[in-house]
């Protein structure tokens, strides 16, 4: 980033609050895209991700593990057991007595129902699954957090949300609360809400998470990015979920 | 097998002009990329894609590394006869898939 | 028939350049950072001598081809490219072949395609890349021998927050 630009963050982060955006002036990231990739996104026979959401409806139907059981064995077809699910997750779990993310409690199910080994982080399987059940939402709102129990997690979320971090002492707050619609080095600023997730980053060539897209954001501002799975970015995401409340969910989408 | 979507019309009439795409799972690897101890990721590309309507080629692609990951056509033909539209992707590394679709042409 | 993009003295000059560039460059950092090092890039030249190697020396005229790319585009990773030919696309009246060059990635080809009358329309849609701002060209071969070619100038821009420093 030239120094220019940096110091001209620095100085608008200084004079402007992290205000929060206006509900009714929430703008999907669809809306900064030109046409062309507006249209990948639209055409499930053309939008590369649906290659993983294909593989996912694959794994979701095959057995596997100790307890030779697949997905389907348990929650039946997809398209109703799953019907709604990722609209409403990152989502408390009980026994853990935090929040967890969609893709911890793919792995959770995995590992207590089907006796299976945990699938790696940002695996094809783990992006293919993910993406399948994600679909299955598709168009759905994003829930809005009201267990009590998400509270604390979600004040955490949003201090990191809004703590300057790194090298070059900016927040997420800094670009995308308060820079929002302007532009970073040629590129539209987006309001950053993860109603697409997981995606086909055209920049990566390949589908990914949202955490590999907060690493992306937190090494792009010369942070240090949490691991994958830590409660940090399941808080993140759970506050980045609650401002995306009432947003209509678009995974598998496509983004620059 | 590597995944594909393909997309043919189900039915058509004689002579109609329909709109053929194939899209298929493929890293595309340039052979140009170099990683951080100057060592570069050698290349692996899907380098040619043919499809068939009932065993004739109607359309034929020459692929070069500056195809973008999971490389995708759409092309059109026209409807002469029922039968099989074949897709034959080949590469680099031995690289193999097939798919194919029928059509109901009246 | 294969292209053979780079033939004679272009391709070992070509060679020669890209194994040079990229040892010099990695030793003289030897930080151990992610690099993206560019062998000997296309230049409107190599562009040139490629199109002759895949035409021939017959004359090129701009016109019958539509070369639809986005102006600015988001990501030179993956850019929507589609041509279209005007042509009857008849047994005596069609596009035989669709050639598509560019002048800054590393090789000037992006794709060769073959069709035929069956084809009904001669227009096709595709994603490729691209390495930097730069001309791309679409050139058409006809079934009675004659070539015809469309360019856009595309600026190519990247997201702001990339995944390694």
């Amino acid at each position: 980033m030239t120094p220019s630009i940096v110091i001209g963050l620095l100085w608008l982060g200084g004079i402007a609050m992290a205000a929060e955006i206006p509900l009714s002036e929430r703008q999907s990231g669809y809306e900064l895209m030109g046409g062309d990739t507006r249209a990948m996104q639209d055409d499930d026979t053309a939008n590369p991700a649906m290659l993983w959401v294909l593989d996912g409806e694959a794994l979701w139907n095959r057995r596997q593990g100790a307890a030779g059981k697949s997905c389907a064995d348990c929650h039946g077809d997809a398209r109703a057991g799953m019907k709604g699910v990722a609209a409403r997750y990152p989502a408390f779990d009980g026994a853990r007595a935090r929040p967890v993310d969609l893709e911890q409690r793919i792995n959770i199910c995995r590992a207590e129902q089907q006796k299976a080994t945990p699938l790696p982080f940002e695996s094809k399987e783990l992006l293919a699954l993910t993406a399948y059940i994600g679909m299955q939402s598709r168009g759905m709102p994003i829930e809005s957090k009201d267990d009590k129990r998400l509270t604390p997690f979600l004040r955490v979320g949003e201090e990191l949300f809004k703590l300057r971090q790194g090298q070059l002492n900016l927040s997420c707050a800094t670009c995308h609360d308060d820079n929002w619609g302007g532009k970073l080095a040629g590129a539209p600023i987006p309001q950053g809400h993860p109603n697409g997730y997981p995606l086909y980053r055209l920049e990566w060539q390949t589908l990914g998470s949202l955490q590999r897209r907060l690493h992306n954001c937190l090494i792009g501002m010369r942070a240090e990015a949490f691991a994958y799975g830590a409660p940090e970015n399941v808080d993140l995401e759970l506050y980045l979920m609650w401002r995306a409340r009432g947003m209509k969910v678009e995974t598998p989408a496509v983004r620059p | 097998m590597a995944r594909a979507i393909v997309n043919v019309p189900p039915k058509a009439r004689r002579g109609e002009i329909i709109e053929i795409k194939a899209l298929i799972q493929h890293e595309m690897e340039t052979g140009f990329r170099v990683d951080n101890m100057g060592r570069v990721f050698p290349r692996d590309i899907i380098t040619d894609f043919i499809c068939k309507y009932n065993d004739e080629e109607i359309f034929r692609a020459e692929l070069f590394p500056a195809i973008a990951a999971n490389p995708f056509f759409s092309f059109f033909t026209t409807a002469i006869e029922s039968g099989t539209v074949t897709f034959e992707w080949s590469g680099d590394n031995g690289f193999s898939a097939t798919a194919s679709r029928n059509i109901a042409v009246e | 028939m294969r292209y053979n993009p780079i033939a004679g003295s272009t391709r070992r000059r070509f060679l020669t350049d890209a194994a040079a560039g990229t040892g010099l460059v990695a030793a003289d950092l030897g930080l151990g950072l992610p690099l993206i090092v560019r062998p000997a890039a296309a230049t409107p030249d190599t562009m040139r001598a490629a199109i002759r190697n895949v035409i021939g020396e017959a004359p090129v005229r701009k016109g019958k081809v539509k070369l639809d790319i986005p102006p600015l585009v988001e990501s030179g990773n993956t850019v929507s490219l589609s041509v279209s030919v005007e042509s009857p696309m008849t047994a005596d009246d069609h596009v035989k072949a669709i050639h598509v060059f560019n002048e800054k990635n590393p090789l000037p080809n992006v794709v060769g395609i073959r069709l035929g009358p069956r084809a009904g329309r001669a227009t096709l849609a595709t994603r490729i890349r691209l390495a930097d701002s730069q001309t791309v060209t679409a050139i058409a071969e006809l079934s009675d021998g004659s070539f015809w070619s469309d360019s856009v100038s595309v600026i190519v821009t990247l997201p702001a927050c990339v995944e390694t420093l």
